[in-house]
């Protein structure tokens, strides 16, 4: 059924999809912009993060401690496999380091589901944001509301670390020219470990906040995954911004067309990738000779 | 992949295939797995073409694969249509068309872009047929009841109904499969997709429409997914909505990677020991859900340490076996190439004769006026002036030479003129026809190319089959569809290529790969690309950065021998090689020209000198 009041609530998902997708999306544009690898194991990273959340809420019952260990696991995930995987692949082709990392997600996904099962784990959100809020004109899950400063809090964190401090600045210099990085005396290496891990904690930190809301599941990571694909693809890959934009761009495509029908949603965020690489190549705020 | 004795692969891959069912039985492949491989064998084929062969790694094979199954199936039973056959051939003609469509969106991008687009598409079309088409594809049921095929003999029929019919109707089509692969990579068009792989950039500098064959490409792959596709229809019995998974694709590439990207039985020997370590892990050692995890480590340990998979770590160990063979093999050709520059004084006289002007083929070599004029060319990047505002002219069988200091915009200059950049204003006439805005490949086809400044190579092929490659985009044309011609069976090719290797000293090397050849090779290599494709006008950037003194004077001679009949422009700062060679000079200095005279005008010019030294007469 299609009403005013249902329409607004879509819209309102796709903001808060949209942000989720911003936060996922500038964790793998940042790693490839900075290192040249594509992470295909970045949607086991989300996932990874919702599985350890889950661990640490188990045994804890605190959701803010879940939410830290949850990050602060699949960020040493991530400075693990670059330091021990990755490290040894820059100098190899771009398709060997796909096949890397995406049997690295494989044996992610398959590790996860030796331990825990294939069924899904529910997370309950914190109490005091349970049950839902009126906002003038709508009734809305407070999780979600809270969910949106959440990953907006998150998102203008990154923002500071790579606009506003010093360890940013050499990881935006990286994105532009490595070895240029390298020749000035900083150690490319430690800072890419470092890029590695803060993309995959972003991942992993969207895992955590996002479990109150859909279950988690070993193959969760999967959709998010290609859903950051054409998040990348439309903002223009190793940008943040276009990150972000195109997050909350593919976050409204795919919720305003679920009221519809929610088979087309994918069908949709195609049309509006081939649309993007049709009129701007290399994505709505991408530049050239990033690939 | 050697055609040393022909049809050879083919006789190995049909004993191969008829051999299997008396052999692997008792290695535990039961005959059901055995057609399952097949058909993952015959689905990797197009994808091993794609990958391994053009260098393009997509992860939405399942796109094809399931959309060729599906109108299959659906012919077979929602239409039940009883041509098991015909109705595979329709699902691999649908799944060409579609591949093409998909390509065409797809191959916008190369790289990193190209795998993300690829997965996103074969995405959608998982959902579309699980949502909007499901009422054709049975959602997620799939369509059950696909038929097994009768083949009516006249005199008999027979019924393909047992698990070892079954075998043998998949085995001859994977057979045809594989015949019309080697075909195909025999082909000038197998040729060029290699080439691709290795340098895309300069494969359309020598005049080949990449997009073209990488399309092409594409849609072999998504040829062979669908008929793949289909097969799985028949050998199941029904067609499983899974064939579109993500996973059906992931599969296909990690088969691809274990058994050997580049050698189009990869993906059949990986298939074979993925099944088989799946059955293994899950019915003898009882591992569960946990047998995917083991392969996930297997597969990752692969890529790590056995770049070229199970076959290249086979070919490899079977090298280290007849090393001491190798040895000797290699010694002669490695002591060659010392003494190679000191034989090249006595081959001189043997160039000289094969120096002679190639055949009149193109328009721009009748053309009389100046066969380049450039009219007040300029290139801006953001505020740096690249070139600004330049006029120049040569004639038909004029030798220029460019001088400059560094950041004078020489380089820059060129590639505007071999159209890789395009000017921000101005126009360039080659040979009376406005080439502005053109593609390189095009004016590559007219006749006008370049050497590199940076020996820009097919890496990984010999130095034959790079002034091949070259030869072909001359031959040929940029484009063409000669998927079962055969190589030698292109007039005049092979004499081109002999021609130029000749030409460029590189005879006694012809059959090294680029890797093992020396600098100073590469750098003539490098001339030779750009000779092979019988060029009007050639420019060269730097022929002789990098030499030793020895080098440079076997370059100059060579460039001298090239220079009877050609037009060339050169761009050096060896000034006492290039005052030898060259009839005019230009001075650029800033992006203008300075001055232009001949080079004893140049010699004594003092705006020249005090570009180069700086206020000489100041001081």
């Amino acid at each position: 059924m299609i009403n005013w009041a249902n329409f607004v609530s879509q819209v309102f998902n796709g903001v808060v999809l949209g942000a989720l997708l911003a936060l996922i999306s500038s964790g793998l544009t940042i790693i490839y912009g900075t290192l040249g690898v594509l992470n295909l194991a970045h949607g086991a990273m989300f996932m990874l993060g919702g599985y350890a959340g889950w661990v640490a809420y188990t045994y804890t019952g605190s959701f803010i401690v879940a939410v830290i260990v949850g990050s602060v696991f699949v960020m040493l995930v991530g400075v693990v496999m670059e330091r021990v995987v990755i490290r040894h692949f820059y100098s190899r082709p771009h398709e060997d380091q796909l096949l890397v990392t995406f049997g690295l997600g494989i044996v992610f996904v398959e590790t996860v589901r030796f331990f825990f099962g294939s069924l899904s784990k529910a997370m309950p959100a914190p109490p005091p944001l349970l049950g839902i809020t009126s906002i003038g004109f709508m009734f809305y899950p407070t999780y979600r509301l809270a969910l949106l400063g959440i990953v907006a809090v998150a998102l203008i964190a990154l923002y500071i670390v790579l606009y506003r401090t010093r360890i940013g600045m050499i990881v935006r210099a990286g994105i532009e020219d490595s070895v240029m990085v390298d020749s000035l005396g900083i150690d490319v290496y430690k800072v890419f470990m470092l890029v590695f891990g803060i993309g995959a904690m972003a991942a992993g930190f969207a895992g955590v906040v996002n479990a109150p809301v859909v279950s988690i599941a070993p193959d969760v990571g999967e959709s998010i995954l290609v859903q950051t694909f054409v998040v990348v693809v439309i903002g223009g890959v190793g940008s943040f911004p276009g990150a972000v934009l195109g997050g909350f761009v593919a976050g409204e495509i795919i919720s305003v067309t679920s009221m519809f029908n929610p088979g087309y949603s994918y069908v949709m965020l195609f049309v509006a990738m081939t649309l993007v690489l049709v009129l701007r190549p290399y994505g709505l705020l991408g530049a050239a000779g990033r690939e | 992949m050697r055609s040393r004795s022909p049809l050879l692969i083919e006789a190995l891959t049909a004993i191969g295939l008829i051999a299997a069912p008396f052999v692997l039985p008792y290695l535990g492949f039961a005959p059901t797995t055995m057609s399952r491989i097949i058909v993952w064998g015959l689905f990797g084929i197009g994808f091993d073409i794609l990958f391994g062969y053009t260098g393009l790694l997509s992860f939405g094979q399942s796109a094809f694969y399931g959309t060729g199954g599906m109108v299959a199936a659906y012919l077979l039973t929602i239409l039940d249509i009883p041509y098991v056959i015909t109705s595979v051939i329709v699902g691999t003609i649908v799944a060409a068309i579609v591949g093409y469509l998909v390509g065409l969106i797809a191959l916008r991008r190369t790289g990193i872009y190209f795998a993300m687009i690829t997965v996103a598409i074969a995405e959608v079309f998982y959902f579309v047929e699980f949502n909007p088409l499901s009422e054709y594809t049975g959602g997620e049921n799939g369509l059950p009841g696909v038929p097994t095929p009768t083949l009516p003999l006249g005199f008999t029929t027979i019924h393909v109904n047992t698990d070892w019919s079954l075998y043998a109707f998949f085995s001859f089509w994977y057979f045809l499969g594989i015949v019309i692969a080697l075909r195909i990579m025999r082909s000038p068009v197998g040729v060029i997709l290699s080439a691709i792989r290795d340098n895309p950039l300069r494969a359309a500098a020598v005049g080949h429409n990449i997009h073209g064959y990488k399309l092409t490409a594409f849609v072999i792959a998504a040829a062979y997914a669908g008929f793949a596709g289909g097969l799985l229809g028949v050998m199941q019995g029904f067609m499983p909505p899974d064939a579109f998974t993500f996973d059906t694709s992931g599969q296909l590439v990690m088969q691809t990677a274990i058994g050997g990207a580049g050698t189009l039985f990869g993906p059949l020997v990986g298939a074979a020991m993925w099944l088989y370590l799946s059955d293994f892990f899950q019915n003898t050692l009882h591992f569960g859900a946990s047998w995917k995890l083991v392969l996930g480590l297997v597969f990752v340990l692969l890529v790590c340490f056995l770049r070229r998979g199970l076959i290249g770590g086979i070919a490899d160990l079977f090298g280290l076996v007849t090393r001491r063979r190798g040895v000797v093999e290699a010694e002669p050709s490695e002591a060659a190439s010392p003494a190679g520059a000191s034989t090249n004084a006595n081959n001189e006289k043997k160039i000289a004769p094969a120096a002679a002007p190639m055949p009149v083929r193109r328009e721009s070599d009748t053309f009389s006026g100046p066969i380049l004029e450039a009219k007040g060319l300029t290139r801006r990047y953001g505020g740096l002036l690249a070139n600004s505002d330049i006029d120049f002219t040569v004639s038909r069988g004029e030798m220029r030479g460019i001088i400059g200091p560094n950041g004078a915009g020489k380089t820059t200059f060129f590639r505007m003129l071999t159209c890789e950049v395009e000017p921000t204003a101005g126009k360039i006439i080659f040979a009376g026809r406005d080439i502005t805005g053109m593609t390189v490949t095009d004016v590559c086809q007219l006749g006008l190319t370049k050497s590199y400044q940076v020996n820009q190579l097919f890496a990984r092929l010999t130095a034959r089959e790079n002034l091949t490659i070259s030869a072909l985009a001359e031959r040929r044309g940029k484009f063409r569809l000669d998927l079962l011609r055969r190589l030698s069976k292109i007039p005049g090719l092979a004499e081109q290529v002999e021609h130029t290797l000749a030409l460029v000293d590189l005879t006694g090397r012809a059959d090294t790969p680029v890797a093992a050849l020396a600098y100073g090779e590469k750098r003539r290599l490098e001339v030779g690309l750009a000779l092979a494709s019988s060029p009007s006008l050639l420019l060269l950037d730097e022929p002789l950065a990098g030499m030793s003194p020895r080098e440079r004077v076997e370059m100059v001679r060579l460039l001298k021998s090239i220079s009877r009949g050609r037009t060339m422009i050169i761009i050096d700062h060896d000034m006492d090689s290039l005052f030898e060679l060259v009839e005019r000079v230009t001075v650029l200095q800033e992006g203008r020209v300075l001055v232009e005279g001949t080079p004893n005008e140049i010699k004594g010019n003092a705006a020249v000198q005090e570009a180069y030294l700086g206020g000489v007469l100041a001081a």
